[in-house]
Order: structure tokens, then C-alpha cells, then sequence
């Protein structure tokens, strides 16, 4: 079974979800994981497939591309990589006047703890820059990083936050 | 009526899961896409034989299922309106009721709406950000003596009420995570 990693961006327009949808449904493409999100304007789609040859995919998309501001890329990828070990399960909130490298040195603070960083969305409106980033910690670090982001947050002049993030099972 | 005018409790009475007089089994739990998960449960007799045999298998299969706290008829195949709760102990709970289980369950009051992140042993791989309300009153009939009861409940024990309420509907904490990213994949196993 082939995967597929696929990535779609362009200009935002009613109907992009569907078109792309329908060419992947039409060449027997199975949807698996992504996420679908419009940034600044842009409509921006990361999917995963199973199913038809990269190249079949790349060409049906061009098609499509061609008629509007449509952007794809399709690569075979191996399915299921290295899982890394599941850690504590965190949300970092990170806001403050935008300057350049808060992203870089934030993360780069989670990554030294040993941190993974599973999800992760920034936003800029005005003079507010947001981060928001889903991280696993390993276990009993979180203070301690907790006290690094906070150095870096006031060198950068941003706040931070990190809140556990564990779910109840009910 | 205010939020802050609470009904009275009147608690389980002289009911534990004892006075259901029979022995529990466990039952498989099943996964989502299963379409009893799917579909509205039917009102059941609460003094029936069958409806007090269901009763002790939900406890008897919470019991054994690692840090669960309810459990409703659906999630081992029923579709039926009764469910299995206990909290005790967990560390959010506040108010709690101990071991119970409710038939014909209903939200008669629900206020003080808090954002949580809940997972569900028929959805094992996801969680996800569902708010619910952190003041409640339940009621509902107790099996066996099928006694209505009304439950005044508040924080954890109240979120537990409104999943299992809302198995019993055929809804999952799925048809009310917050937005689009609100689904994580769950990797940290009890």
C-alpha cells in the first residue's frame, strides 16, 4: 500500500476542500490523517493517503492547480515511522509583541528538556503574536522547563504558560 | 430560579450495588464505529430482571477496566438507558455518590460550563476538549428498587454524568469537542 504525504496551499476560495477531495476520492486515494486550515488568506491542507502512485496523485492535482492559485506536492513516505516514547502530555501558550525567533528559541527550550512537540499553531494579529503548541514532556521535567521557558519568555518579552493537558478517562 | 439555588439531593437512599443481589459479569466493551454507539438507547424497566442483571455487568466491568469511572449500557453492546458511575477517589472529583447506576437518566439542570479533556474507553485513541457543566442535577430510577432519585452533583462527577447521559443518547465526546483542533491522539496509556 502506497502512503502518501501531500500538501495543498492557495489562495482561500469556497470549495477547495471539496475539489481536492474529489480528486483524491476519484483516484481511490484513502484520506487518512490531516489537518486543513486557513492562514493570512491562504487555505493550507497536509494530508496523509493510502492508495495510487505519487505520481498519479501529482498529476490529477495539477490539473486542478492549473485552473486556480492551487499549490501541491505529493511524496511516497514510509507508513508508520519510529513512534518516539509517549510523554506527559502538555499545552504551551505562548503571547507577546511579535519579534522575530520566538518560535526558534521556545521550542528549542522543549527539545532540550527531551520535550516533543506534536502540535503547534501560531498566529499573528496586529502588534499580538500567539503560539500555541501541544508538547510531551518526559515524566517530573516539567517544572524545570517550566522555569527555563519562563528565562526565555522574558528575554523575549512574551508570557508563557505550560498547563498539564492529561485527559479523564471516562 | 437561580444557578445558586440548588435542588435537594436525595441521594441514593439505602441502595449500593449490593442490593442488586446478583453477580456481575464482565462484558466486552466495543469500540467506536460500532453503531450502538451511534444510536439513541430505549427507556428500560428499571425493576426488570434483566435491566438489574445489566446493572451489576456495568459495575462488575467498570471495576475491572484500569481508571474507569462510568460506564454506559451501550459501550458493551445494549441499547439501553442505564449506566454505571464511580469517582471515588479520583482526584477531581468533589461531591461523589459512590458506586451507582441510573436508568432512564436525565439532565434536569446544568450550569457553571468548564472546558475539560476527556477520552473514552470506546474511542481509545483519541481525546479531545469538551465542555461541560460543573454544576448538575441528575435524575433518574435506581435498579432493582427502580426508587427515582435526584442527583445534585459538581465537578468531576457531574462531567462523568454528562458522558454516560450522553451514551446513552448515541452521542460521543466527539459530537461536542470545541472546534476542529480539538481532537488529540491519546498516547498516554493508564
Amino acid at each position: 500500500m502506497n502512503e502518501l504525504a501531500i500538501t495543498v496551499i492557495g489562495r482561500d476560495r469556497p470549495g477547495i476542500v471539496a475539489d481536492v477531495a474529489e480528486v483524491l476520492a476519484r483516484l481511490g486515494a484513502n484520506l487518512t490523517d490531516s489537518t486543513m486550515t486557513r492562514l493570512r488568506g491562504h487555505f493550507a491542507m497536509t494530508l496523509i493517503c493510502t492508495g495510487p502512485a505519487a505520481a498519479e496523485v501529482e498529476a490529477a492535482l495539477a490539473s486542478l492547480a492549473a485552473e486556480g492559485q492551487l499549490l501541491a506536492t505529493v511524496r511516497a513516505v514510509t507508513p508508520d515511522g519510529d513512534v518516539p516514547p509517549a510523554g506527559e502530555p502538555y499545552v504551551m501558550a505562548v503571547h507577546g509583541s511579535d519579534r522575530m525567533g520566538i518560535v526558534a528559541a521556545m521550542t528549542r527550550v522543549l527539545v532540550d528538556a527531551g520535550g516533543n512537540v506534536t502540535d503547534l499553531s501560531t498566529r499573528l494579529t496586529g502588534a499580538l503574536y500567539v503560539v500555541l503548541a501541544e508538547v510531551e514532556l518526559p515524566a517530573g521535567v516539567a517544572d524545570a522547563v517550566l522555569d527555563r521557558l519562563h528565562r526565555t519568555a522574558a528575554e523575549l518579552g512574551v508570557e508563557v504558560t505550560l498547563r498539564p493537558a492529561d485527559p479523564d478517562l471516562l | 430560579m437561580t444557578g445558586e439555588e440548588r435542588e435537594p439531593d436525595v441521594g441514593l437512599g439505602d441502595w449500593t450495588p449490593e442490593s442488586l443481589d446478583v453477580p456481575g459479569e464482565v462484558r466486552a466493551v466495543v469500540s467506536a464505529p460500532h453503531p450502538v454507539l451511534s444510536r439513541g438507547a430505549d427507556e428500560v424497566d428499571p425493576t426488570a430482571k434483566e435491566t438489574v442483571q445489566l446493572a451489576a455487568d456495568l459495575i462488575a466491568t467498570m471495576k475491572v477496566s484500569p481508571g474507569c469511572v462510568g460506564l454506559a449500557a451501550p459501550q458493551v453492546g445494549v441499547g439501553a438507558r442505564v449506566f454505571a458511575v464511580d469517582v471515588t477517589g479520583h482526584p477531581k472529583a468533589v461531591t461523589t455518590h459512590g458506586t451507582f447506576v441510573l436508568c432512564n437518566a436525565r439532565v434536569v439542570e446544568a450550569t457553571r460550563w468548564k472546558p475539560g479533556r476527556e477520552g473514552c474507553m470506546s474511542v481509545p485513541d483519541l481525546t479531545g476538549d469538551v465542555k461541560r457543566a460543573s454544576r448538575l442535577v441528575v435524575e433518574g430510577d435506581l435498579p432493582g428498587s427502580g426508587v427515582p432519585v435526584r442527583l445534585v452533583t459538581d465537578g468531576f462527577e457531574a462531567r462523568a454524568l454528562q458522558h454516560e447521559i450522553d451514551h446513552c443518547a448515541g452521542l460521543l465526546f466527539l459530537d461536542r469537542v470545541a472546534g476542529a483542533h480539538a481532537v488529540y491522539q491519546r498516547k498516554v496509556y493508564l
